[in-house]
């Protein structure tokens, strides 16, 4: 009797590495189809004639490369950051609805872009900061708040999830407010640029941005891996995975960390993009299950395809304009998010 | 005159120095000056915010002047964009300066010699300065004009104007100081009934109440500014005041009110006439 779902098990963790590749599959071929589309008319064509080496002409490589493949690259960090850090906060939180808002990442990193739209211009040794002041005003305010409330969370050495979650959505009003001042104070053109920021984009991608947000971003997700024992011990509660040796508060603070930095860096560089962290890792266990150990790197892949996929519409629907991305991730992930509610409506109470 | 204007204008388009030969607008004054120089077979793309004159709504649109996207600007490949200040993002324009595409940027204000500039400027990035000195003198010219008949018609008692962009969720948004819809009221001899503010900004009632307007003026544009004027008079603020009590409510197209272009003076003349009466 026993081992029968012993091999239940390792035969849902043999899907998901066979899903694995499935999804490296399908990222390389959203990688190629987003740096083959778009409203010039660079095409697969110049891909493949760079690829072999021939010269193009310097509107080509402008757009292959000051453009697209920065977007690629973007995307593919941004997406796998927020699908990742979902799937780790619905672990941490034991809530299939958590999502790295809960520790005060969006609401900090949300102000901190605020303020510097609308008085970024009017404090002038803020002026060195130059196109950057925004995406790092966001990640500092982003790290800052959910340091703040693990702080808030933490006594004597133990953090409280409960404690977080609630002075999350204290800190979060606080946040709202203050922000509120500031969008009170902005002009016509502030406000405008605060909408677009809200709606994030990936049209504002630069090497110097990767550069900035990338190793933030590739730290905070190698560190995932080791988190994934853990995760799935606090599935069956904080005392049951205590008594089965996993270290918790160190779990914890490597999992709030690790979201905070991968989360804030994300925003930073992309504005608000809702939806990623909430409806991958969800997809992810439909197909699969909730064994972190294949969860997380597979959300990071399908976050990543997802992404860009869903940046490639942004870019072609309206071109040559663009829509902003999140508009794109709401209109697909909203009616997903519903139909995943529906569906466990009478398991969570609802 | 006009035709030899104009040969000499060809001449200049001939000439291998004046390269541009498409042109990106971005900016709705910049888009009809553009067409009132005659030089919009250089045309490739507009903005969003380009909507006159309604030809120019047949180009192809690269999306909102603040949040353009570098791919779809090259995309159209221009060899000069001619965008009003403000335009952006900045990243966008870093890249497009990367793809050394030549971007001018046409500075903005509120007044007929601001004006004139915008054109000067233009029609010497376009190689029609001749028509861009004409037509920067008639506009500076019809502009004084108007404002001058407006001051008249409005003779000691100058109307208050509140000039409202927009109602959402029943806050009053209007324009204070340093707006164009500010410059516009005072040169069509009214007087802007919101002091002491700068900018748009969200008024609640009781500033309404105080500051009193004899007029209420908005655009006429969908969305949330499309309002119907019962449901504006019906707002407590705006009923007791004296626009409400006599449902004095003006309503003109944004651009055409607000461009600061080759309307302007019209535009004046139009909204001193319907202030005051003709």
């Amino acid at each position: 009797m026993a081992r029968q779902p012993q091999a239940a098990i390792t035969d849902r963790l043999q899907r998901a590495r066979q899903l694995h590749l499935g999804l490296w599959l399908l990222l390389g071929c959203a990688a190629l189809l987003s740096l083959s589309s778009g409203a010039s008319a660079v095409s697969i064509d110049t891909i493949f004639a760079a690829l072999s080496g021939q010269a193009l002409s310097p509107m080509e490589e402008v757009v292959l490369y000051s453009i697209r493949l920065p977007r690629l690259v973007l995307g593919i960090l941004v997406g796998a950051a927020l699908a990742v850090s979902g799937a780790v906060m619905q672990g941490l939180f034991r809530n299939p609805l958590a999502d790295p808002g809960l520790v005060g990442v969006s609401a900090g990193a949300g102000l901190g872009a605020v303020a510097a739209i609308v008085l970024g211009g009017s404090v002038a040794w803020l002026g060195f900061a130059g196109i950057y002041l925004v995406p790092l005003a966001a990640f500092f305010g982003g790290w800052g708040s959910t340091m703040l409330l693990y702080q808030v969370a933490t006594w004597h050495g133990r953090t409280s999830v409960a404690t977080m979650l609630l002075a999350g959505i204290a800190l979060g009003a606080l946040a709202g407010a203050a922000s509120g001042i500031l969008v009170y104070m902005a002009d016509d053109a502030q406000l405008r640029d605060l909408t677009f920021w809200g709606l994030g984009s990936l049209a504002g991608a630069t090497w110097a941005k990767i550069a900035a947000a990338g190793p933030i971003i590739v730290i905070a997700l190698l560190a995932t891996p080791f988190l994934a024992r853990g995760l799935n011990g606090l599935a069956l509660g904080e005392a049951a995975a205590h008594h089965m040796g996993i270290p918790v508060q160190r779990v914890k603070s490597a999992a709030i960390l690790s979201v905070a930095a991968a989360t804030g860096a994300a925003v930073a560089v992309s504005g608000g993009i809702g939806f990623v962290g909430i409806v991958v890792p969800h997809l992810l266990r439909l197909a699969t299950g909730p064994d972190h150990r294949m969860l997380l790197p597979n959300a990071a892949v399908l976050g990543a395809a997802l992404l860009v996929l869903a940046d490639l519409i942004s870019r072609v629907v309206i071109a040559p304009a663009e829509l902003p991305i999140g508009i794109v991730t709401a209109i697909l992930g909203a009616p997903v998010f519903l139909w995943i509610l529906l569906r466990r409506r009478g398991g969570m109470g609802l | 005159m006009r035709r030899v204007l104009l040969a000499c204008g060809f001449a200049l388009f001939a000439m291998p120095l004046s390269a541009a030969e498409r042109v990106l607008s971005v900016g709705g004054a910049v888009t009809e000056i553009i067409y009132a120089l005659d030089a919009q077979e250089k045309l490739v793309a507009r903005d969003t915010t380009s909507t006159y004159p309604a030809k120019a709504k047949e180009l192809p649109d690269v999306g909102y002047m603040r949040a353009l996207s570098p791919e779809g600007v090259l995309s159209v490949a221009p060899d000069l964009i001619l965008a009003v200040e403000g335009a952006g993002p900045p990243e966008t324009l870093a890249v497009l300066q990367e793809a050394d595409i030549a971007l001018i940027s046409v500075p903005e204000g509120y007044d007929g010699a601001a004006i004139a500039k915008k054109i000067t400027l233009i029609g010497a990035a376009l190689g029609r300065e001749a028509e861009a000195e004409t037509l920067a003198r008639q506009v500076q010219n019809d502009l004084d004009h108007a404002a001058e008949q407006a001051q008249t018609r409005a003779g000691a008692a100058p109307k208050k104007v509140m000039f409202v962009l927009s109602t959402q969720g029943g806050r009053i948004m209007a324009a204070g100081q340093n707006t164009g819809a500010d410059a516009i009221i005072s040169l069509a001899g009214g007087v802007n009934a919101i002091t002491g503010v700068q900018g748009y900004r969200p008024l609640s009632d009781e500033a309404i109440l105080a500051a009193a307007p004899d007029v209420i003026l908005m655009m006429d544009r969908q969305g949330d500014h499309a309002q119907g004027d019962g449901d504006l008079l019906a707002m407590p603020a705006i009923a007791a005041t004296p626009a409400g009590q006599s449902g004095a409510i003006l309503r003109m197209g944004g651009l055409y009110l607000l461009g600061f272009g080759p309307r302007t003076a019209v535009a004046v003349a139009d909204l001193s006439a319907a202030l005051y009466g003709r």
